[in-house]
């Protein structure tokens, strides 16, 4: 029952990924990234993780990739064929090996156990008792206070130095 | 459910199209003039009158527009506004024909979340429309309209924090359900304030009508639409209007609840009254300058929105 929500979902994922960096048309390009999001958001309901899914859907797609829009609309970037139909030859290669380094580290990790899983203290009973919402937040502020923390801190610095850039 | 989302599908699309004739009479008293009189016994039938003659208009597409972007920007302008109505409680639990039937046609525990997950998406409509049309009048409006819905966003979301942190739910059935002692306009009518403002400016509507602004921006975004594509942009912005006055009334005006008369009469009183109450500022105030809005936004509405979070959640931790 699971796989007929998740296989769609996934191949649209797969599918809008990969139509960001095929795509010549960089609006094209951002579009499918919303996609991608999409089919994301939907994944995260599937895991019962409605907070995470919605949240998802605000930030990224709501917020992020409007200002991403706004950039490319603004900059008018041209319609640029990518670097696999220019045959930019180091490029092509350089690429090439980074893929390949991926898929074999994707490949020993789902080898190894660590894609097994370990069973975490909250089960999806749990989780549906407390109610998802309330536990992100909880756990934000207590066990993961100060990643949080330093997480937001990052994101000031970031945003100061964007300013700070923008006023030169 | 299905039966009660072609209910509320059909009359959101009714209440849109008589809202444009609401508008205009509206307009017209205020302006002393009568508004539409021709069609129907006081206009009425000017709403009918006037989709049937859109659909028949010619449908245009710009030589140098982006064909396939252009085409699909109205559907993701409307289809937001249309279904964002799905978690907002309209009455209480009634029977019917020995039925308990809930009046909301579904209640999810993020519902709140929901609300603006949609809304955020609205914005797609508007940029890539003023995008796909290569022209840059609308270009231009797309581009201030993104500009000003996420950063009226920031200050939207701060301002119903504290209904969330007084009714300690995300369901929009339970922050109803919260409001049986006061509604949440008397605890947080900063919050309210803040919220009217901003939804104002989400729908786009005047004194924030900035991506439209006529006089300078020929019509903004939808300058190129003609036809079907273009109503399908002005029904999403009266959308919009019914989906935010819905929303003030379930955050701070205790939703359905009400003395006397049944639940769902006191809901649609309240969003009869907010909507007149966004048709009377319209024919009332000037439009912004694209710099005092931005101003607005971020150095008066945002600081006031986390005053507001900030005290609310030190009443709340104290009780």
């Amino acid at each position: 029952m699971e796989w007929l929500v998740f296989a769609p979902l996934a191949a649209v994922a797969l599918a809008t990924a990969v139509s960001v960096i095929v795509l010549r048309n960089p609006i094209y390009c951002a579009l499918s990234l919303v996609g991608t999001f999409f089919a994301l958001s939907g994944l995260y309901l599937l895991l019962q993780a409605e907070f995470i899914a919605v949240v998802q859907v605000i930030i990224y797609a709501g917020a992020i990739m409007v200002l991403f829009l706004f950039v490319i609309m603004l900059l008018d970037v041209g319609h640029e064929p990518p670097a696999w139909l220019r045959r930019d030859r180091p490029k092509l290669v350089l690429g090439m090996v980074l893929i390949s380094l991926l898929l074999l580290e994707l490949a020993v990790a789902i080898g190894s156990r660590v894609s097994q899983g370990i069973q975490g203290p909250y089960t999806s009973e749990l989780v549906n008792a407390i109610g998802n919402t309330q536990l992100v937040g909880r756990l934000l502020f207590t066990d993961f206070l100060i990643p949080f923390e330093i997480t937001s801190i990052i994101l000031l610095v970031a945003i100061v130095g964007a300013m700070v850039l923008a006023k030169r | 459910m299905v039966a009660k989302i072609v209910v509320v599908f059909g009359l959101m699309l009714l209440s849109v199209a008589y809202l444009t004739w609401l508008e205009r009479k509206v307009i017209g008293d205020i302006q002393v003039r009568l508004g539409p009189m021709r069609v129907g016994p006081h206009g009425l039938l000017q709403p009918i009158a006037d989709a049937i003659k859109l659909m028949f208009k010619e449908d245009i597409v710009p030589q140098a527009a982006d064909r396939w972007i252009y085409l699909l920007a109205p559907t993701l302008a409307l289809t937001p506004a249309l279904i964002s109505f799905a978690v907002i409680p309209f009455g209480d639990r009634i029977r019917l024909f020995g039925r308990t039937i809930d009046l909301v046609i579904t209640d999810v525990n993020i519902g709140l979340l929901y609300v603006f997950a949609v809304a955020s998406l609205g914005i797609y409509g508007i940029v890539l429309g003023g995008w796909a049309s290569n022209n840059k009048y609308a270009l231009l409006g797309g581009l201030r309209s993104a500009a000003q819905m996420i950063s009226y966003e920031l200050s939207l979301g701060l301002s119903v924090v504290g209904v969330v942190m007084l009714s300690q739910s995300l369901s929009l059935v339970q922050i109803v359900n919260a409001q049986s002692m006061a509604w949440f306009i008397v605890l947080q009518p900063i919050g309210f304030l803040i919220f009217l403002i901003c939804a104002i400016a989400e729908t786009n509507r005047a004194p924030f009508d900035l991506p439209e602004a006529e006089t300078e921006l020929v019509a903004g975004f939808h300058v190129e639409y003609s036809s079907m594509k273009f109503a399908m942009y002005f029904m999403a912005e009266y959308a919009n209007m019914i989906t935010v006055a819905a929303m003030a009334t379930t955050l701070f005006l205790g939703g359905w609840r009400g003395p006397f008369l049944p639940p769902v009469v006191w809901f649609l009183v309240k969003l009869f009254l907010l909507i007149f109450l966004f048709i009377w500022i319209r024919a009332t105030l000037p439009r912004f300058r694209y710099d005092q809005l931005m101003r607005f936004g971020w150095k008066v509405l945002l600081p006031v929105a986390l005053a507001n979070v900030m005290i609310t959640a030190a009443f709340v931790a104290m009780r």
